[in-house]
């Protein structure tokens, strides 16, 4: 067990291996329940977050979700996160545990009058089912009572006089649905979920699969990729930021990036031999020169190859491009790769 | 967790089994467990003269980046080549096929210094709140 943004968290269940493999192949559960919930509703609750997030609100319908960004004035990273339409003035944000205390501050500060803004992170609890096999467990669980949301949809289910929410969304590269309920529902629908998967060789998955999962797919974590000096821009993550939005928080730096070209941006590497594992903060080089520090890194367990992400400047940070990531005094040859490392994911975007 | 009887352990969860002024080294079944799966195993170097405490090897995890500390002051006589082939060799025989290091052990006096078997199950104990492992 390891704090996690204040709560106390599994690592792993049975292996961090075996259940990353799990989700690949077949079917793994995590408890998602640290992630924080708001909920912004009233007649100026769109343009309130269009003021606030990267992404375009408005292309939401209702039933919809995208993946945004809440920024400072500098356009550095407060948070990344998920905005769902739930209902024609509703929406609900997940955002990351360790910045709901941050963002809900933040946002608050900045408060339109005509919208009802609530952190209710304490009342939900969260699990993430993810893998290809998710549908026929969610086909399984339902028995046609509800039809499954589609890749970025979510869904309001009622189950035993209690609203869930169900998202097609994830952070694995693999199908799966994320399910928010009430906090006094978790245990109950944690076995739920692991006693209907047992047929899909469902496996309870920790921290350390959901970090070589997403990393395969060179999903950000924030807090290591994303940090209060970093910008979308530099993330390669421009696709989720709308520079056609009249205004929003940071966008007057991202627009000066766009025009000007950044300096670094970040990439996925891959070790080219039989190496330690990378790790955040290792120091990249370039020939005899100090380029960068690794913000992420790991073995991935598909891949059996170290790999890992960094800010490289923009002059090195092309696909095929070699590079060294240093290891205890040791520097390890690397290969900057195209995104994402793991190509053959059940997620569909 | 398993504890053997026929062994010695530091407080740094490594596990040392004496044969004469020979000591053969590796991690405990308790410390394989909390690292999860081993994927890397810096070797010491043979013939490298090392000091009780000090740090000779390296265990990576795909969790996290452990040291290896000797328990013992002496001169590295061997290291296990196969976990070079085979980390994970580590966690499936911990006592046995994983083990690390030989050592030939100088001051013999720093045995006295390590734990027994039902110490280092204490201490194990305590951390997880239970008497039998984690």
């Amino acid at each position: 067990m390891v704090d996690f943004g204040g709560w106390s968290m599994p690592v792993q269940y049975s292996g961090i291996i075996d259940e990353h493999n799990a989700v690949r192949s077949n079917l793994g559960v995590f408890d998602i329940s640290h992630m924080g919930q708001f909920f912004a509703e009233g007649p100026g609750a769109l343009a309130w977050l269009n003021g606030l997030l990267t992404n375009n609100v408005e292309r939401l319908a209702v039933g919809e979700c995208q993946y945004t960004f809440l920024l400072n004035d500098h356009g550095g990273v407060i948070d990344d996160l998920i905005v769902y339409r739930i209902g024609e003035e509703n929406y609900l944000l997940v955002v990351n545990a360790g910045k709901i205390d941050e963002d809900f501050a933040w946002m608050k500060s900045h408060l339109a009058p005509d919208v009802d803004f609530q952190n209710r992170s304490a009342d939900f609890a969260g699990l993430a089912v993810q893998g290809p096999r998710s549908a026929q467990l969610f086909d399984a669980f339902f028995q046609g009572k509800y039809s499954r949301p589609a890749r970025n949809e979510i869904l309001r289910a009622v189950i035993d006089d209690e609203t869930y929410f169900i998202a097609r969304t994830g952070y694995t590269g693999e199908d799966g649905f994320e399910v928010f309920c009430v906090a006094n529902r978790a245990v109950k629908s944690w076995n739920d979920i692991l006693r209907k998967g047992a047929e899909f060789d469902i496996k309870p998955c920790g921290l350390g699969a959901r970090d070589t999962l997403r990393l395969e797919m060179c999903y950000p974590l924030n807090g290591s990729d994303l940090l209060p000096d970093t910008t979308p821009i530099e993330a390669g993550l421009s696709i989720f930021v709308d520079l056609q939005k009249p205004n929003f928080i940071g966008k007057d730096a991202l627009a000066r990036q766009r025009q000007e070209g950044v300096k670094r941006r970040l990439v996925p590497f891959k070790m080219t031999e039989t190496c330690p594992p990378p790790r955040s903060h290792y120091a990249v080089y370039k020939g005899d020169k100090k380029i960068a520090e690794t913000t992420s890194g790991t073995l991935s367990p598909t891949l059996k190859v170290g790999i890992g992400m960094a800010y490289i400047p923009t002059e090195f940070a092309r696909i095929n491009e070699q590079i060294e990531i240093e290891i205890r005094g040791r520097r390890f040859p690397a290969i900057i790769e195209k995104k994402p490392l793991h190509r053959a994911g059940t997620a569909s975007n | 967790m398993n504890v053997p009887e026929n062994l010695q352990y530091a407080a740094t969860h490594e596990w040392i089994r004496l044969d004469g002024a020979e000591g053969t080294v590796g991690i405990t079944d308790h410390a394989q467990a909390e690292l999860t799966d081993v994927v890397y195993v810096e070797l010491p170097k043979v013939g490298a003269q090392v000091t009780a405490g000090q740090q000779i090897a390296v265990v990576e995890s795909v969790k996290a980046a452990s040291d290896i500390y000797s328990p013992i002051s002496g001169t590295v006589l061997a290291a296990n080549d196969a976990l070079s082939k085979n980390p994970a060799l580590i966690n499936t025989d911990p006592y046995g096929e994983g083990w690390i290091f030989k050592i030939k052990v100088e001051a013999g006096e720093e045995i006295e210094e390590l734990k027994s078997p039902a110490q280092y199950r204490e201490q194990i104990g305590g951390a997880s709140g239970s008497g039998e492992g984690v």
